[in-house]
């Protein structure tokens, strides 16, 4: 256990609460490398003349555009709109011409391209229609969460995750803490430092918005002891709120990570495949609730963010406030005056971030670093067999035991991966960080995470088409039968038919026979009695008869 | 002595009625290893194993009937996976069902379709839209890429394409693999 001092500001007396904080297991310390990147107060970046946007920047279904090429649109004009729950809008981050919608390539760890829109700038930066809201407190948590959705607000600490669902946490969740995060723990990045310093109010007017959408009751701003200046500036700007806590945590990462800060600071442990709303607490980034702030009292969609380009590559490191969609090209050339030279270029920390095959990328809703680095004074790290140590089981933070994973995930046998919790892992990195042998142990996990996905889509895909093929062999079967008992039906109607004629025939002939048989003895018996010259009795006509029949 | 040949007999009864209670109440419907088959086999209803489905080749092999190595869609993973079920050894692919090939999906050229819905009878899945006289398209999601709807088509509109990787199918590879502990030279 740790005690932190977390200050509370009165009007003008200073009063020092003390708070308990809890530890998780594990974590390491990694060089920061942040003072690189913070001399220097967040730089505009310039109009670029080019804006390219892919249409998926988040986690979910890609947006599909509203725009056509040759359409002319606003700054923050919606040009592509959400296509499911679990998406997000594209705005304009400038005033220009679409030029093109077709795949281009975009900052992923595949390297493959996706649908991006291109807009060619016009220079004149003109704004779209935006409406403000005066005071959020008159909005419902509803429309609220509709604002954001629609401002295309994504988690901006990285993960991309539209911020609206992490607000709509549903009636039987009670949240009862709303987490800040400003904790920032991986190493080179400081946009999040940065924007805590700049735009303290803006972080704290989103905190309250969000606080409202979510009805929750106390704010914890959490904030890593390596940034003071951050510390003090947004223990200022919430000092007038009672329910917001500042809180200093100690550096060590990952401590970011949302789950492991909320045991930091709650205490409460996330379960195995639960998420943070399951214990009551949400947590957002400090980009996200300026983000939030901007959508509700500006009515500004996110259309720029605050980023880091550090790395020894870089002859001045610093932060930006970019439009998304800028290419990172262009602000490499900024922070070097020229062509940059570097061995490796990562989109994130060198922790959790992935390594960029191109700089000709645009800058997305998620981009909070371009690191690039020069790897000629380091040797290249030569792996080696596992020892099996258990220094990667001492440092994850999630408990997990990394070397089984390894053996398990390098042989293939997913199974066994999930067996001990692979889907736990949050791949921060810390196990690979501490290997003697240098093993990439995060790749493995990430193949067999992969791999899963892949599996189950598969098994999916399988049973939909055995379900199909059953269906269609019932049906075939069912057909079959209809037919044939339809024909049976038929052929015996028809026999019947023919049987009832048969029969109407043979007593028509019979009934022929006999009328032809009385009629000719009825003229037989006439010609009697005209031989016969009278009218005959009934008693002669029976004689008659009797002697009609005898007659030869 | 009485009593012991009684209580067995007694004893002998009691298990002998929950035996036949639990035959009769707990009876298996259906044939398990016929299920366990089908679950592991690809479900592309292709044909190519000679069987007119992938539950008719289930049976098969479940029969003895056919070889467990006649699947070329589910290739060395499905026979890796019917190997361990069925306790057999691996074996590679039999050549005479054809070979392992990407994952395809049928695309029918709309323009030259003339609406003759043969391939709509040939398709294993139902995965294929049209009526008489109408021009047919293909749903995708459900094409499993068999290749049965290809023979039948009289005009040859319909083509097999590779499914294109894109980020939302993407997956990390797995590294490449550190030496083992007794080819390392020390440097």
């Amino acid at each position: 256990m740790v005690d932190s001092r977390s200050a509370t500001l009165g009007d003008d007396s200073t009063a020092i609460m003390i708070r308990r904080l809890w530890k998780f297991n594990g974590g390491v310390h990694p060089p920061q490398h942040k003072i690189e990147s913070t001399n220097d107060a967040v730089t505009t970046g310039t109009l670029p003349k080019r804006l390219t946007l892919p249409l998926h920047q988040h986690i979910g279904e890609a947006a599909d555009p509203v725009v056509k090429v040759g359409d002319k649109v606003l700054k923050g004009q919606l040009i592509a709109r959400a296509t499911g729950y679990v998406s997000s809008p594209v705005h304009a981050p400038s005033s220009g011409t679409i030029v093109d919608i077709d795949e281009y390539p975009i900052p992923h760890p595949s390297g493959l391209n996706a649908q991006c829109i291109v807009i060619d700038t016009d220079g004149l930066d003109e704004w779209a229609d935006h409406t403000p809201v005066e005071n959020f407190r008159e909005l419902s948590p509803s429309a609220l969460r509709n604002t954001i959705r629609e401002a295309g607000i994504v988690g901006l600490g990285g993960a991309g995750f539209p911020s609206y669902i992490k607000l709509n946490p549903g009636h039987d969740k009670g949240i009862k803490t709303l987490i800040l995060n400003g904790v920032e723990c991986e190493p080179y990045i400081t946009c999040d430092d940065m924007l805590m310093r700049e735009r303290p109010k803006h972080i704290v007017e989103g905190l309250r918005i969000a606080r409202h959408a979510l009805h929750a009751e106390e704010c914890i701003i959490a904030i890593e002891d390596n940034k003071p200046e951050a510390f003090k500036s947004l223990t200022a700007a919430a000092s007038k709120h009672d329910y917001i806590h500042v809180v200093q945590v100690p550096t060590l990462y990952p401590q970011g990570s949302e789950k492991q800060l909320v045991k930091v600071l709650t205490g409460k442990e996330v379960p195995s495949n639960g998420l943070c709303l399951h214990v009551g607490v949400v947590g957002i980034n400090v980009g996200t609730t300026a983000a939030i702030y901007r959508a509700i009292c500006l009515g500004e969609p996110l259309i720029s963010r605050f980023m880091t380009v550090t790395g020894n590559a870089i002859l001045k490191p610093r932060n930006f406030e970019v439009l998304i969609g800028t290419s990172m090209d262009h602000l490499l050339e900024q922070c070097s005056g020229g062509e940059p030279h570097y061995d490796k270029l990562i989109m994130g920390g060198p922790m959790m971030g992935f390594a960029l095959h191109s700089s000709r990328l645009p800058v997305i809703k998620t981009t909070n670093c371009v690191l690039a680095l020069s790897t000629v004074s380091e040797p290249p790290a030569t792996v080696m067999p596992c020892i099996r140590c258990g220094a990667c089981a001492d440092a994850c933070p999630v408990n997990l035991l990394p070397q089984q994973l390894y053996w398990y995930s390098s042989n293939k046998d997913l199974e066994k991966t999930q067996e001990y919790n692979l889907f736990d892992c949050i791949e921060c990195g810390c196990c690979s960080y501490v290997c003697p042998s240098k093993i990439p142990l995060v790749q493995y996990y990430r193949y067999a995470k992969g791999d899963i996905w892949i599996k189950e889509r598969e098994k999916e895909k399988a049973d939909l088409a055995r379900q199909r093929f059953e269906s269609r062999e019932v049906r075939i079967i069912r057909r079959k039968a209809e037919h044939g008992a339809r024909r049976k039906k038929k052929k015996e109607r028809l026999q019947g038919k023919t049987a009832t004629a048969q029969r109407d025939n043979k007593k028509a002939q019979i009934d022929e026979a006999i009328k032809r048989v009385s009629e000719r003895r009825d003229k037989a018996v006439e010609r009697a009695n005209e031989m016969r010259g009278k009218i005959p009795s009934p008693e002669n006509e029976n004689k008659t008869d009797d002697s009609n029949s005898k007659q030869p | 002595m009485l009593t012991a040949i009684l209580a067995l007999s007694l004893l002998a009864l009691a298990f002998g009625l929950l035996l036949g209670f639990s035959a009769v109440r707990f009876k298996v419907e259906g044939d398990p290893l016929v299920d366990k088959i089908d679950a592991l086999l690809p479900q592309t209803q292709c044909g190519q194993c000679s069987y007119p489905g992938c539950r008719p080749y289930a049976t098969a092999i479940a029969n003895g009937e056919a070889d467990i190595n006649q699947c070329p869609p589910g290739g060395e993973t499905t026979i890796i996976a019917l190997a361990d079920l069925l306790e057999r050894d691996p074996k590679p692919l039999n050549p005479e069902n054809g070979e392992v090939k990407p994952k395809l999906v049928a695309v029918i050229i709309e323009p030259q379709c003339i609406g003759c819905t043969l391939c709509i009878q040939a398709c294993p899945v139902d995965a294929i839209l049209g009526a008489a006289k109408q021009m047919h398209t293909i749903i995708t999601d459900e094409c499993t890429g068999c290749e049965l709807c290809v023979p039948p088509c009289p005009v040859d509109c319909i083509d097999m394409v590779e499914i294109k990787k894109d980020i939302m199918t993407w997956k990390w590879s797995i590294p490449d693999q550190p030496p083992s502990a007794t080819t390392v030279q020390p440097s």
